[in-house]
């Protein structure tokens, strides 16, 4: 298996005043294709600046992020759009449909500034919705749906443009628990078919249900390993005192 | 992403809020229907000016000598030398003298215009003599006491048959030998109108008038007025070596004065209404800057799903100037329907038939100047949309 993503030594500062805010702190790991891996960390933790550098949104202030070989950090905003159509698919917790749109439209978005043909373009976005079980409802606006049926449309979104990681943040966090799992059901058949996933949570039962956990706390890595191992849901404050498990 | 799919995601949020396009297209539609009007209210005036002028002869040229002070004096065979000599251009000659004082017909008194003409004068003009005869050369050797009078002052005064009888004018009697060819229509037939007027002989007229001071001077080809005047000036100059004594117009001279004078007006007026244009520019700026921050959250989410900033920017520089080319169709459409309008009422509260016609070139430039305006004012609130942060973006409440 070849490494998909790759952290060296990232590292991420942020100005706020006076005061340099280390977000990230040399954090370094890697993810394979077809990994199942939760990132798990309290508000603070640097999970959200992972997600955003893993997501190609922005880039570490320093060390290395490769994604499928490629170093992230040396693109202009126009590589970074070209990268993130192409490699990644974004699920998150507000499941960001744009309102106007409707469920075809909204899925085909990433299709259409990846340049696809109008028509195989509806076609292939017909597909993932089929795929999410809501093939029935192609026409409908998203605020015709239920929270869950959001979720769901943008796991379409996600999907549509086959790419190389599926970035979910908090992706139940709006949901009640039994759409949550349905959700969860869904990204672990995704997973199965081959895909890799990569989900960020601060919920420890959501993370479990991944194979492989990161934790995170203070900008640092903390445990990395198995997500079956009884240190991958052990109390961040107790894992500080421990100072944290390397890579 | 092709630009077709930027006009149809601009058609979509336009059509998605229509109450806010169409106020935000006010402002252009108030300033294309002003310019369309104006400009076609311009084009009217000026068609009417010329169709005016036109009647009188784009190819008379008008010679009035002021000769107090000058050492030499113009006669009317000088004047008559002048333009056989210069024949390449000149074609006829016709002193004219207007004689003021007044006129009675019978026992009342008129109004009408008193000219002194040669007898070349109704040719020159274009007047047909219906009944009787013109004036002829030896009605001027002779000075006879004849005229020839216009179709209203033969219809007015005497029914119709006027040849024949005579008139009074400062108290010498002129026999009426001929009637002109009716100019106006019927219903434009009053006293002071161009056909309430007497020709008598010039060289009869300058006996009460004086001098003869003014000619009329016909061109052979009316391409050439304006070295037909050359040349009289010309020989004018030479023959009074000072050109404050005399002044050579012509025609076609003052229907271009009046055109220019139209154009500078309408074009005054023309930018005062372009300054709408501007303003709506702004509302259309003002709203796109809005529309930015409202949809700031769709451009974390476009940004997010692979937008590139040129993408967003085209988005909103297309949704800008398709909001000011639809204001500039809406704007051109009242235009031409205030235009009709105002065509009828002119027409109707002056009894002159004005057509205010919008040229298309002026709805071309008021099409392309409105798009313009949505590029311009929407370039700022596209890049400012295209600027953002997508993490920040996404965020955005």
């Amino acid at each position: 298996m070849s490494a998909l993503i790759e952290f060296q030594s990232v590292c991420k500062y942020y100005q706020m005043g006076d005061t340099t805010v280390v977000a990230a702190d040399h954090i370094s790991f890697t993810v394979n294709d077809g990994e199942f891996l939760a990132i798990v960390g309290h508000s603070g933790s640097g999970k959200s600046t992972c997600m955003n550098i893993i997501g190609c949104l922005d880039v570490p202030s320093e060390g290395t992020y490769l994604l499928d070989g490629r170093d992230v950090g040396q693109m202009d905003k126009n590589e970074l759009a070209e990268i993130r159509n192409e490699k990644l698919g974004f699920i998150f917790q507000q499941y960001n449909l744009l309102p106007k749109l409707n469920l075809v439209e909204n899925v085909e978005i990433p299709l259409m500034y990846a340049g696809v043909g109008r028509s195989e373009r509806r076609e292939r976005a017909k597909i993932a919705l089929e795929m999410v079980g809501l093939g029935n409802k192609l026409k409908h606006k998203p605020n015709e749906l239920s929270g869950g049926q959001q979720q769901r449309v943008s796991i379409a979104r996600a999907l549509v443009g086959e790419p190389s990681v599926i970035l979910a943040d908090e992706p139940t966090g709006a949901l009640d628990s039994k759409t949550g799992r349905e959700v969860l059901e869904l990204l672990q058949q995704l997973h199965a078919a081959g895909n890799t996933v990569v989900l960020i949570t601060h919920d420890n039962s959501i993370a479990v249900q991944a194979e492989r956990i990161i934790r995170l706390a203070d900008g640092r890595v903390i445990y990395d390993g198995p997500a079956d191992a009884p240190e991958a849901v052990v109390t961040p404050n107790l894992a500080g005192k421990k100072g944290g498990v390397p890579a | 992403m092709s630009i077709l799919e930027s006009f149809s995601l601009a058609f979509k949020n336009i059509v998605s809020s229509k109450m806010r396009t169409f106020l935000t297209m006010l402002g252009i539609i108030i300033g294309v229907a002003a310019v369309t009007v104006i400009v076609g209210l311009g084009n009217g005036l000026e068609g009417y000016v010329t169709d005016s002028f036109a009647d009188m002869g784009t190819d008379t040229l008008t010679v009035s000598v002021q000769e107090r002070g000058s050492t030499r004096t113009l006669e009317v065979e000088d004047m008559y030398e002048i333009v056989e000599e210069n024949s390449d251009y000149l074609n006829k000659c016709s002193p004219t003298a207007t004689m003021s004082g007044y006129v009675k017909i019978g026992t009342e008194t008129t109004s009408s215009s008193v000219t002194g003409v040669s007898e070349d004068y109704f040719d020159m003009m274009h007047y047909t003599v219906t009944t009787g005869r013109g004036i002829l050369y030896s009605d001027i050797a002779s000075r006879s006491k004849i005229c020839v009078v216009g179709a209203y002052v033969n219809l007015a005064y005497y029914g119709g048959s006027a040849v024949g009888d005579s008139l009074r004018i400062n108290g010498t009697s002129y026999t009426i030998v001929g009637v002109l060819e009716q100019q106006l229509d019927d219903d434009d037939l009053e006293e002071g109108c161009s056909d309430d007027c007497i020709y008598l002989p010039y060289s009869t007229a300058s006996r009460v008038t004086g001098r003869i001071s003014s000619y009329v001077i016909t061109v052979y080809d009316e391409n050439y007025v304006d070295e037909g005047k050359e040349v009289v000036e010309a020989a004018l100059y030479e023959f009074f070596e000072d050109d404050d004594f005399y002044t050579v117009t012509s025609m076609s001279e003052l229907v271009e004065t009046m055109t220019s004078m139209i154009d500078l007006i309408v074009g005054i007026l023309s930018a005062i209404a372009a300054i709408s244009l501007v303003v709506g520019g702004i509302g259309i700026m003002n709203i796109m800057l809005v529309s930015v921050t409202e949809r700031t959250r769709e451009i974390g989410i476009r940004k997010s799903l692979g937008a590139k900033e040129r993408y967003i920017m085209q988005q909103f520089v297309i949704e800008a100037a398709c909001t000011s080319a639809l204001g500039g169709v809406v704007g051109i459409l009242l235009g031409y329907l205030l235009s009709s309008v105002a065509s009828v009422v002119v027409a109707s509260l002056l009894g002159e038939s004005l057509t205010i016609a919008p040229t298309s070139a002026s709805v071309a430039l008021a099409f392309g100047i409105s798009v313009g305006i949505g590029i311009v004012f929407g370039y700022l609130p596209a890049k400012k949309a295209a600027r953002l942060n997508p993490i920040d973006a996404l965020h955005y409440d």
